[in-house]
């Protein structure tokens, strides 16, 4: 298997761990194994980028630009962003519920990401999941890096086991956060599979 | 075993692998995680520590060094011209044991102040440098660092860049390792007191081994040459690895990758490039390879044409990429390269994410309070190098100026010396402090400056992932030690007025710094409160809707990205909020409940 997967998102959301739960279960399923992250000032609050490259014809440690076969979109707008590495006729799943950055709260240029979800559609294959309406029961969106890999799995997009993927995040996260994480991930993959289903580009 | 580790890991479980027996290092991104890693790991039998500084890092090492130890020291680019005077001699004197100095490059740059390369330093200080491409190379070369330090007694540097730093791998390591055994220092003034003699004799028997180690490196199994066309792709680094995604299916073009860029690996170029009628130079920062290559050309009549930053085809800032690279190669060898994107040119207007100061980070309330001090009086706010550089964005804009480590607290002095009328402020943080401001406070006191210093103790090196320093009573052997006192050091120095306050007590805090304004001389105003990053947060702020005029102040005061507008009104995001209360100060009419006060 050769796969490359762009996760982006806003610096806070947890795409570092979604990177590391892919890499290891990806390793653990007997592939090769690359990976990038985006450390250090762009972390606070900054657009952040994780790259994870699946397959033995590996060189460059970044996805050159079109070429990733699944975009993994914590933002509207970053998915945006990032489009130019996806490579034409591959998914994006993209959350619908914008940040709004500081900058943007000073400015009030009225970025609500709804302009980007439509650009989306129009660009590329989209599985569009609001974070904050599926994170909801579990009282915070910083789940969503978990329910994200549950949609990626369950709608046949990523390529490695679920219960790999599930043994990687027990592993992976705090003790005393497993059940919430657990629930998290089969969220995920519920509204996959009905994605993957139905076949409904939502 | 095997481990799933990014290029800094891999580095430091080189060392641990080559018996390692000392480790010093200064954070910076992209370097800090080797150390980190080090301490991760079984190293029993090493001794680890952060130091104040990469000067006090190289220096620890080399005594190290001289004792026939093993020694390690991590900083990024910009740590080595504050190790550059010890390394500059260090060349001339040698070592022992072997000592290899990380220096890790920010082509970019991305989290840096500058673009420059560390194969320059080498050459400056005649000392070999190895430039991986990869994470496992990166693994690899710091064993092979070791063995050429010590079979020629020299300081040698590996040159990692970012994306070799942050990338992440699977490498087999062995379960346990075991220290270099060594001999001790053995005293011996004619080697190791650097005298003008010495450094004579010395210099010339450098250069003499120097070209030695070009001939050894000739033979590297680094430095390698693939394909047989007459047109020539010269590389090193992560560039290496972009050229080769490029050329993946062209095994026809010949690749010429250079690992060990001094000394200069002279027969092995002339060797690789020959039948070759035009080379193309890719590698990121300065010119360094393309220089040699027509350096080489001219010393042996070669006639080529030399292609590369100097003559444009390759950009002289920024990084390389696989597409940039893609573009510049098809170019060059008249193929296409390129693949379909998806059409981005009609995209709508993103929205731009600067870094910010975190919600509820204390040096917000710091910069507030001393804006709020100096309201309609002319001021002068120097900043330093750390997470609250970001205090000159807006609404902030408390950061004037920021040059390098420590450079505001001495800077301050100098508006105070050339403007009359105007309050001279330095904001530093505590690990800059320790790592290069407390000689910039002796020098205001010295010459008599008047300038008010700022210390945001917030008792971490935030930026590069919360370090223990000085401050902070921890060290990297894992051992509780004593706090330096940074309002004793400041005391000891002869700073006569010295105040401690909490930042977020804005009250407080604005009328210290009222006070420190009345007065004269070296005024010192101690902001303390811990990282929020680090620290539990209190009970979060929420804004009473039926109090809130939605005037926004809080939001075009502060900045904080915890305080939103969600359908037209403003309100806490109690996901981000950690309750520092500094928005319920700026209220006009105290809608903003939560937080401390409550």
């Amino acid at each position: 298997m050769n796969k490359d997967i762009l996760i982006c998102g806003v610096g806070g959301q947890g795409t570092v761990l979604a990177s590391k739960i892919i890499a290891a279960s990806a390793s653990i399923a007997g592939y090769q194994i690359h990976s990038a992250e985006t450390i250090g000032m762009a972390q606070r609050g900054g657009s952040v980028t994780s790259h994870v490259r699946i397959g033995d014809s590996v060189y460059s440690p970044l996805i050159p630009r079109g070429r990733a076969d699944l975009l993994l979109a914590f933002e509207p707008a970053e998915a945006v962003r990032n489009l130019g590495y996806l490579q034409k006729g591959a998914t994006a799943i993209v959350n619908t519920a914008a940040i709004r950055p500081v900058t943007e709260s000073l400015a009030e240029t009225g970025y609500d990401g709804s302009k980007m979800v439509r650009y989306l559609a129009d660009k590329c294959t989209c599985i569009f999941v609001d974070a904050d309406r599926v994170c909801a029961p579990f009282g915070s969106s910083r789940f969503f890096n978990i329910v994200i890999l549950g949609i990626a799995a369950g709608s046949n997009r990523l390529g490695i086991s679920e219960d790999i993927l599930l043994e990687q995040i027990e592993k992976r996260v705090p003790a005393k956060y497993t059940g919430i994480n657990k629930e998290a991930f089969n969220v995920g993959l519920e509204f996959g599979r009905e994605e993957a289903l139905t076949g409904q580009i939502m | 075993m095997k481990e799933y580790i990014m290029g800094n890991g891999a580095i430091a479980l080189g060392a641990l692998c080559s018996g390692v027996n000392l480790v010093s290092g200064y954070p910076g991104t992209p370097s800090s995680e080797i150390v980190e890693t080090v301490y991760k790991y079984p190293h029993e039998g090493v001794y680890l520590e952060w130091s104040v500084n990469e000067k006090a890092a190289l220096e620890v090492a080399a005594a190290a060094a001289y004792s026939g130890a093993r020694a390690l020291v991590t900083m990024k680019q910009v740590g080595l011209n504050v190790a550059s005077d010890a390394l500059m001699s260090l060349a001339y004197v040698g070592v022992k044991g072997g000592l290899v100095i990380v220096s890790a490059d920010d082509p970019g740059p991305i989290s840096s102040q500058t673009e420059q390369d560390t194969r320059r330093f080498a050459d400056f200080c005649r000392i070999p440098v190895f430039d991986p491409s990869t994470p496992e190379e990166a693994f690899a070369m710091t064993g092979d660092a070791f063995e050429c330090s010590e079979k020629y007694h020299t300081p040698v540097l590996l040159r990692p860049t970012t994306r070799i730093c942050h990338a992440y791998v699977s490498i087999d390591v062995p379960d346990s390792f075991s220290p270099w055994k060594y001999e001790g220092f053995i005293k011996d003034s004619k080697r190791w007191v650097v005298f003008p003699g010495l450094s004579y004799m010395n210099h010339g028997m450098i250069e003499e081994r120097n070209a030695g180690i070009a001939v050894d490196f000739s033979k590297y199994r680094f430095n390698h040459v693939e394909g047989t066309s007459p047109k020539a792709v010269v590389t090193s680094g992560v560039s290496y690895a972009y050229v080769k995604e490029c050329l993946k299916d062209r095994q026809d073009i010949r690749i010429i990758r250079i690992a060990t860029a001094f000394p200069f690996p002279r027969e092995f170029i002339l060797h690789a490039m020959s039948g070759v009628s035009e080379v193309l130079c890719i590698e990121e920062l300065s010119p360094y390879l393309e220089e040699q290559i027509l350096k080489t050309a001219g010393m042996h009549h070669l006639n080529i044409t030399v292609h590369g930053k100097l003559d444009g085809s390759v950009p002289q800032n920024g990084e390389m990429s696989t597409e940039l690279a893609a573009g510049i190669l098809s170019g060059f060898l008249d193929i296409e390269l390129s693949v379909e994107l998806i059409d981005t040119g009609d995209a709508p207007q993103l929205p731009v994410r600067p870094p910010v100061l975190c919600a509820g980070c204390p040096h917000r309330a710091s910069f507030y309070a001393v804006k709020k001090a100096m309201e309609g009086r002319k001021a002068i706010f120097c900043g330093d190098i750390g997470c609250y550089t970001l205090g000159n964005a807006m609404p902030l804009d408390m950061v004037d100026t920021c040059l390098c480590m420590g450079a505001g607290i001495t800077m301050a002095q100098g508006f105070a010396h050339t403007s009359d009328d105007a309050v001279c402020f330095a904001f530093v943080g505590d690990s800059t402090f320790f790592a290069s401001g407390m000689t910039g406070v002796v020098n205001a006191v010295y010459n008599e400056a008047d300038m008010i210093l700022c210390v945001l103790d917030n008792s971490t090196t935030a930026m590069t992932g919360h370090q223990p320093h000085p401050g902070t009573g921890k060290n990297m052997m894992g051992n509780i030690v004593d706090k330096v006192d940074i309002a004793k050091v400041l005391d000891g120095i002869g700073v006569k007025s010295i105040v401690t306050v909490d930042p977020l007590d804005l009250k407080a805090s604005v009328t210290a710094i009222k006070e420190a304004v009345e007065q004269k001389g070296v005024k010192a105003i101690i902001f303390r409160s811990p990282c929020i990053a680090v620290s539990k947060p209190q009970a979060k702020c929420s804004i009473d809707p039926s109090k809130c005029v939605n005037c926004k102040k809080c939001i075009k005061e502060t900045g904080c990205p915890a305080i939103i507008i969600a359908e037209g009104r403003v309100r806490t995001d109690e996901n981000m909020c950690t309750g520092c209360g500094l928005c319920s100060h700026v209220c006009p009419v105290s809608a903003i409940g939560g937080g401390p006060n409550e």
